[in-house]
């Protein structure tokens, strides 16, 4: 790998009681790459990325983004990074249900400082991207589960995060939406050079990925590179 | 489905005659398609011919003489290198990997290794086809689709027999 990765785990331990959920595991993402992390359920890939993200702390080992250490920092400054720099698109999207979809869309921006008119023009932007001109004035329970991850799509990348950390982002869809969404998440993704962090057990999902690391029993294998050294 | 490779790997236990190695065989991967006598020895001479197995002996039989085979150093290597490269993928390709997840198994090595190596071909190749999906028509993206299914399902039973390796181990080697 050449330059410093975006983003880098290093040997990376995190237990919950008895229960080892990372073993020493290691992952490098650099600037604009689209990463799938696969594996069982129960592997750690989960866990793994919300020690990425600085949501969760590991135990031992050391997160970097862009060099610096991650759980060097404190709570506060941890919370600062995830909503200036990252963005987030769970299994259930989590919107807010008593805000609009446009509100919903525009909320980092609001975190951040932005004013309500210029957050809102900038989250309607995002909704004619990603197809969803009808839903913006309508709330999250009001809308499909396709339209719903899409909603959840443009509030993750609204703040041009350079990375985006998606969590079994199609689990909750049908084949078509979970393609659209899928489609729409890595295309808007490439274009803003943001680097995306995917959580996935269907290889299906995987496949909009530049690269696969494989997770298991908490110990991260990067199969494709191992092949090309041997090669 | 190559029986060359599988008769070294069967080999890697101990010399055997050739009816023993049709056998074991039929009995592990035969799946109710045994092989020709004919396919057993023309296997044979050509793995002799290129230095992979060796005469071990030959006793006086009442048929014909009974020859017993012995798998060479440069056979170990070429069942390993069978082994621990990936099979290319297409639908139905199951009875290839499920012979090479057994073999490893039997010979003490890495199935887990085998189906990780394979993940990432079949990966390589979903990847390959979600790209071509993404510039083509309907029709295209239909063909790319039903690729992607088959794949999908091979994806599936490779996941299943990484889970289950370890009972797996326990009966194949009891």
């Amino acid at each position: 790998m050449t330059g410093q990765p975006l983003l880098e785990a290093d040997g990376l331990h995190k237990a919950f009681g008895p229960t080892k959920a990372l073993d020493g595991a290691s992952i490098a993402i650099r600037a604009g790459e689209i990463v799938a992390i696969m594996g069982p359920s129960g592997s750690g890939k989960s866990t793994l990325l919300h020690c990425l993200a600085g949501i969760v702390r590991p135990d031992s080992g050391h997160v970097r983004y862009q060099g610096a250490e991650i759980s060097a920092l404190s709570d506060g400054e941890r919370s600062a990074l995830r909503r200036t720099q990252f963005g987030f698109v769970f299994q259930f999207g989590q919107l807010v249900p008593e805000l609009t979809c446009l509100e919903n869309i525009a909320l980092p921006l609001r975190m951040e400082g932005v004013r309500r008119r210029e957050a809102e023009a900038r989250a309607a932007e995002w909704l004619d991207r990603l197809d969803l001109a009808d839903v913006g004035r309508k709330r999250p329970g009001e809308v499909s589960g396709g339209q719903g991850q899409r909603v959840a799509v443009a509030r993750a990348l609204v703040t041009r995060p350079r990375a985006v950390f998606a969590d079994e982002p199609t689990g909750a869809l049908d084949s078509l939406n979970g393609e659209r969404v899928m489609r729409l998440l890595t295309e808007a993704a490439r274009e803003t050079g943001a680097a995306v962090v995917l959580v996935t057990h269907e290889a299906r999902v995987a496949g909009y990925s530049d690269r696969e690391i494989v997770v298991r029993d908490g110990r991260t294998r990067d199969i494709a590179r191992e092949m090309e050294g041997a090669l | 489905m190559s029986i060359g490779q599988t008769f070294l790997g069967l080999l890697e236990s101990g010399p055997r005659h050739g009816y023993d190695l049709k056998k074991t065989y039929d009995d592990r991967f035969g799946h109710a398609r045994p092989l020709h006598y004919g396919q057993v020895y023309a296997t044979l001479s050509r793995l002799l011919k290129d230095g992979l197995v060796e005469l071990d002996g030959v006793e006086p039989g009442e048929g014909p003489e009974r020859k017993r085979y012995a798998v060479t150093s440069a056979g170990v290597s070429d069942v390993e290198l069978w082994l621990a490269s990936a099979e290319k993928p297409e639908p139905y390709l199951q009875n290839t990997l499920y012979t090479k997840v057994i073999l490893a198994l039997l010979t003490g090595r890495s199935a887990a290794d085998l189906l990780d190596v394979q993940r990432a071909e079949h990966l390589r190749l979903m990847r390959e086809l979600t790209r071509r999906k993404a510039g083509g028509d309907l029709a295209d993206n239909l063909v790319c689709d039903h690729a992607l299914f088959h794949l999908d399902a091979d994806l599936r039973w490779l996941e299943l027999t990484a889970a289950r390796l370890d009972d797996l181990r326990r009966q194949v080697r009891a």
